[in-house]
């Protein structure tokens, strides 16, 4: 095998899906000892390329080359018989089971040897994790160490990582990073997909860029700046946000948590322990984090979807009123808002119109009568929202299902704004939307601010959260950090929040001790 | 024998149709589906078991053509649910009345007729001991490879390759799929053996444990075998304990008439119904519990698409 | 397989209607072979089925008399199974309003009151409804599975009906029958013609139709259930109660199967007895679903299997065919339905592996 020949080498892919051509003619060359990026943003097709060479969906034409053999591969399996494996984005481990277990699912042999195995290469990358705790007990870094050690046992020539910083605190993004490079080094070719141009810049060989499904080059990112990349990668010019007009804000809190303390009734569930929160009319606080530290708990809290009979009168209060007690439709009355984190069976029903789908919480709008519902106005009212928000669709009848995640997370925050709230909470505002949507959904939630609306969000994006907020915490294992001025501290602090320290701990526990 | 010896010896025997059928529709459910045509796949086997015992007076030739006509209905059923994706309720339930109806019609020249009864196996020395003996070691063959079985099955499930591709594959269809098991293949398997052990379970019901055919005659077993494997919190142990303890109240009508107690047989023919009912109640009660137990994408479709 | 299914864009409109269609035909066949195996004439047998039914005005009425229980709890069984709450446990309310609605007429063997016919109405549809608030209770209260406790519920309503029969309401002029006293006709409802069965009470099922229709097409309430089927976290969101959705479904449903069973009694039957509900609460199982859960659909389907219902007890007779075989027709339909309406949602696509190593072909 001649140096150069590339360890895998893809000719010509398509893949077409009934509405959209997901890939269309890709043709990518993977050298081993190199770690390669697929950069693109949301619904550019990288996710789609990478479940084709892993065998997890098969193309509509083009082909695959292996070591200069063409190959088929019909499924993940075959993939990991020539030395492919792959981290996903959301992992695909199993909660119930222990990390041996889950390894043991795809690596043949005595559990007793794997678990040692599993200590060796933890040792070896830098990649500890216990064998034989319970996968529900893992935090997400911890997680997706288990998947990496899952594909290092075995024969791994080629390792695919789908977005595997965007789950991490910056701290343990560094450490992912020496990782990777000592596998690079070890003679692994590693494909390597984000949206996050920074990181490609430090830490790939080579990059190539989709968009809309095509490539759009295949560049050297040590020496492209960051703005040629956003440029190759979004085709245009990005419009900047406009931040900021210090307006005052709002003396009352619009939302202020007391002491809130839940145990968690689900056993894979984070319990939350004495959270504070206010926020006012007129600012932006954010809740930074790494998912499952509590944040879905928190959520379905403050929206009235759980109710926690235990809890003080006092200990939620909306717009100075105790809510403690009130449902999700009794909160909306009093003037706030949610936009859930999952769109798709929560914000929105599938299978439902966008029409009924905005009946789902503006009903109380007037678009009832004696129970019946006013099916003209409803229609012009989603209407109306459709325009208003720019959301690409088919109408008022097409149904939910059938939007994009950018055009729909838009439909839903039009709808929840048409209900002129005092208060909006908007848990991950641009989760999985295009970069178009997402400035101007920024955008928008720093006008709402402007005009004196309480706004919270949880997000886990850091770039997000400094970009909009003007204020932080961090929650972690369901604690939740004190608030910090956006401007006084740097996404490192932030970071050490997340791992369960705070910035110049050492001395605060010199002192407690 | 005594009537103590009698009541614990029928006590086990009685758990027999529960447990089989129970432990057939616990791996379905490993998996990830649920199937509620256990009543139906039970009659047909029922009838057609009678049947083939009726005419060729061989048992064990009952019990495979049984044990084959179960699978045959679980596999329509598989059909619908896991090729078509069709709803898993609805799907259990037309499976169920399609199987109820084949009963009927399968066993309508054999009503009321009869078979001879067979013996249990003497385990020597063993079934000579005072109370213990009779209830223990002088039952059916049936009865011990099925207390046998739930073994082999705690253990694969719990223990094994296979068992863990069951669990994953019923906890969580997408990541199982994507590490590349056969979760169609799976699926139809665990279906497919359900329908093998509640073959079984019918042919126990109609050629060994009351040897006559009566329309209508598993009247609800293949239901509580449903409910039991919500009770053993998807165990198989306690699965086993549920089903002795279904056994004894189903016998709760012989020892009142013969301790000539006065409640109406209407109440005692309910008190298996009424127990299911409590203690469906109870368990369920701890939702963290059954959370934890339960395979997490039961019931749900999967259309082998890679998630989200 | 040389296919596979692959998600719609759109519903197909076209299968929605196509879906009861096919599943008519394909059973009609499955039946007919299994008809042609046990020996018995196809021919006869279907024509006892879909053409005797309407041969004569006696037998057209008689059809209808079918149609109106099917309809009545099967409007009710559909709101249910769309708010995702499997009541399937009919048969046991059914049981348990007719009962109720019994009381009166045994009770005032010799009343001729006008409020004997109200007064029945009135517990036939509060007995259903007891019934079904224990599986409620239970669903919200215990989380108990409801699909086990209404069945669980129905066989107990049975024993608690042969209870009765066998002791303290058995007719004592009956010769030992297990059934009560005939009504009095003040307890029953007027024949709509003289010389058939069919009566008065089919008005309930039909304005039952319409009010289910307003509300589950038009009103906010039906709304709520629905939203609550297909997306419960969504329900939660926008702050409708998913207790309450268990207590509506299951309190409608017990009111329906309770009138029904009231209007057996003080209708066709005349009197309580041990098949007083003719297996109507599974069968409106099958109508429910066979009119894809719409109140429209439904009366096509309820239509359809009183037809069939009425055609089984004709071919009882022309052509020896047992009343399981209506059974085996109805589960066949139901499975062939289920399976056939997931192309609603869902298209064939043909798997095209080989196209990967045809393009590569010129290549090596």
């Amino acid at each position: 095998m001649s140096a150069n020949l590339p360890l895998l080498s893809l000719k010509n892919i398509t893949k077409r899906y009934p509405s959209v051509v997901a890939n269309d003619n890709i043709c990518l060359d993977v050298h081993a000892n190199s770690i390669h990026a697929v950069l693109g943003e949301n619904g550019a097709g990288k996710s789609t390329l990478m479940k084709l060479v892993y065998g997890l969906i098969q193309g509509d034409s083009g082909e695959m080359l292996w070591q200069g053999q063409r190959v088929q591969l019909r499924n993940p399996a075959a993939a990991r018989k020539l030395g492919i494996g792959m981290v996903f984005q959301h992992f695909s481990l199993f909660e119930t089971l222990s990390v041996v277990e889950n390894i043991s699912l795809t690596i043949p042999g005595p559990r007793h040897d794997l678990s040692q195995k599993i200590r060796e290469i933890g040792e070896r990358f830098q990649l500890t994790v216990n064998p034989d705790a319970s996968v529900h007990s893992l935090s997400v870094g911890e997680r997706q160490r288990v998947e990496i050690i899952r594909c290092l046992l075995q024969d791994l020539k080629l390792l695919i990582l789908d977005e595997p910083t965007s789950v991490l605190p910056p701290q343990h993004i560094s450490a992912l990073f020496k990782a990777l490079r000592k596998l690079r080094d070890s003679g692994v070719a590693i494909l390597f997909i984000s949206h996050k141009l920074e990181e490609i810049r430090e830490l790939c060989d080579t990059a190539t860029v989709l968009r809309g499904g095509k490539v759009a080059g295949t560049i050297d990112p040590t020496i492209t700046s960051t703005q040629e990349l956003a440029t190759l990668m979004i085709g245009h010019e990005v419009a900047s946000i406009q931040s900021r007009s210090d307006k005052p804000k709002s003396e009352q809190a619009l939302l202020q948590l007391e002491s809130v303390s839940v145990a968690s009734d689900d056993p894979f569930g984070t319990s939350l322990r004495d959270i504070n929160i206010q926020v006012h009319g007129g600012e932006i606080v954010g809740i930074a984090g790494v998912s499952g530290n509590g944040q879905a708990e928190l959520s379905r809290l403050i929206s009235g979807e759980q109710i926690d009979r235990n809890l003080a009168t006092n200990a939620i209060r909306m717009m100075g009123q105790p809510v403690t007690y009130l449902g999700a439709a009794q909160r909306r009355a009093l003037g706030f808002a949610f936009v859930p984190e999952e769109r798709l069976g929560r914000g929105a029903v599938p299978l439902m119109s966008l029409a009924q789908n905005t009946l789902l919480t503006t009903f109380d709008k007037g678009l009832l009568k004696g129970g019946f519902i006013q099916r003209k106005k409803l229609q012009s009212q989603t209407d109306e929202c459709i325009q208003e928000f720019d959301v690409r669709c088919g109408g008022v009848n097409a149904v939910a299902g059938s939007l994009s995640g950018g055009n729909l997370q838009k439909f839903i925050i039009g709808r929840e704004l048409m209900l002129s709230p005092k208060l909006l909470f908007v848990a991950q505002p641009t989760w999985g939307v295009d970069i178009g949507a997402a400035t101007a959904i920024r955008q928008r939630l720093l006008n709402l601010r402007d005009s004196g609306i309480a706004v919270l969000i949880v997000s886990e994006e850091l770039e997000e959260l400094f970009e909009i907020t003007d204020r932080l915490h961090v929650i972690n294992s369901g604690n939740l950090s004190p608030s910090l001025n956006t401007a006084d501290v740097t996404p490192n602090d932030i970071g050490e929040y997340m791992i369960g320290q705070s910035p110049g701990s050492k001395q605060e526990t010199r002192h407690a001790v | 024998m005594s009537t103590l010896e009698f009541f614990l010896a029928g006590t086990f025997s009685a758990a027999t149709i529960f447990l089989l059928a129970a432990l057939g529709e616990l791996v379905a459910e490993k998996s990830g589906v649920l199937n509620l045509s256990v009543e139906g796949m039970m009659a047909v086997s029922a009838a057609i078991g009678f049947l083939v015992t009726y005419e060729t007076g061989n048992h064990l030739l009952g019990f495979a053509v049984a044990g084959v006509a179960g699978v045959l209905i679980s596999l329509v059923f598989a059909l619908t649910t896991i090729t078509f994706l069709a709803n898993q309720v609805a799907s259990g339930l037309a499976v169920g009345i399609l199987g109820l109806g084949l009963s009927a019609l399968i066993g309508r020249d054999y009503e009321s007729l009869t078979i001879p009864s067979t013996d249990g196996i003497q385990i020597p020395v063993l079934s000579e001991i005072p109370l213990i003996g009779p209830v223990l070691f002088q039952q059916n063959l049936v009865v011990y490879m099925t207390f046998l079985l739930a073994i082999i099955i705690g253990y694969t499930l719990k223990h094994t390759r296979l068992g863990l591709a069951i669990r994953s594959t019923g906890e969580n269809p997408h990541a199982a799929q994507a590490l590349g098991f056969p979760v169609f293949l799976i699926r139809y398997g665990c279906v497919a053996f359900g329908g093998l052990l509640a073959g079984f379970a019918g042919a126990y019901a109609s050629t060994i444990y009351t040897p006559l055919w009566a329309d209508g005659m598993i009247a609800g077993r293949g239901w509580i075998a449903v409910a039991l494997v919500v009770f053993g919190t998807w165990k198989t142990g306690r699965i086993a304990f549920g089903a002795l303890l279904f056994g004894m109240v189903s016998l709760g009508e012989l020892i009142a008439q013969s301790m000539g107690a006065s409640i109406p047989s209407q109440l005692l023919s309910s008190l298996p119904y009424i127990v299911t009912i409590v203690v469906l109640a109870i368990i369920s009660t701890d939702k963290a519990r059954m959370r934890l137990h339960s395979p997490f994408s039961l019931g749900e479709t999967f259309d082998g698409t890679e998630g989200r | 397989m040389p296919f596979k299914l692959q998600r719609r864009e759109h519903a197909s409109r076209l299968m929605l209607i196509a879906a009861p269609l096919s599943a008519v035909v394909l059973s009609t066949i499955v039946c007919s072979g299994l008809l042609f195996i046990l020996n018995k004439p196809v021919g006869q047998t279907l024509y006892s089925f879909f053409i005797a039914p309407f041969e004569n005005f006696y037998s057209i009425t008689e059809v209808f008399l079918k149609f109106g229980p099917l309809l009545l709890i099967a409007q009710a069984l559909a709101v249910g199974f769309r708010a995702k709450v499997w009541n399937i446990g009919a048969e046991g309310q059914m049981i348990v309003g007719a009962i109720a609605a019994s009381s009166v007429p045994v009770y005032f063997v010799d009343s001729t009151s006008d409020w004997l016919l109200p007064a029945m109405i009135i517990l036939g549809a509060l007995g259903g409804m007891a019934w079904a608030a224990i599986a409620a209770f239970l669903k919200t209260r215990f989380n108990a599975n409801e699909i086990l406790v209404t069945l669980m519920l129905t066989s107990i309503a049975l024993q608690l009906l042969y209870y009765l029969l066998l002791g303290p309401w058995k007719d004592p002029m009956g010769f030992n029958f297990p059934q009560t006293v005939m009504f009095q006709n003040e307890a029953l409802f007027e024949p709509l013609f003289s010389g058939v069965r069919l009566n008065t009470s089919i008005a309930i099922p039909i304005i039952f139709t319409i009010v289910i229709w307003l509300f589950m097409e038009r009103h906010f309430g039906g709304f709520k259930l629905v939203v609550g089927g297909l997306a419960p976290q969504a329900a939660t969101y926008a702050g409708f109660s998913a207790k309450k959705a268990v207590w509506v479904s299951l309190l409608l449903a017990g009111f329906a199967a309770g009138l029904a069973g009231m209007s057996e009694v003080a209708g066709p039957i005349g009197q309580l007895q041990r098949s007083v509900t003719s297996g109507y609460g599974y069968s409106a199982i099958i109508v429910a679903y066979l009119g894809a859960l719409n109140p429209l659909g439904i009366v096509f389907a309820a239509f359809f299997l009183a037809v069939l219902q009425i055609g089984g007890d004709v071919a009882l007779v022309s052509a020896n065919l047992p009343i399981s075989a209506v059974h085996v027709f109805q589960g066949l339909l139901l499975i062939f339905y289920l399976a056939v309406y997931t192309l609603v949602h869902y298209q064939f696509k043909p798997i095209r592996s080989a196209s990967l190593s045809a393009t590569s072909d010129h290549v090596t």
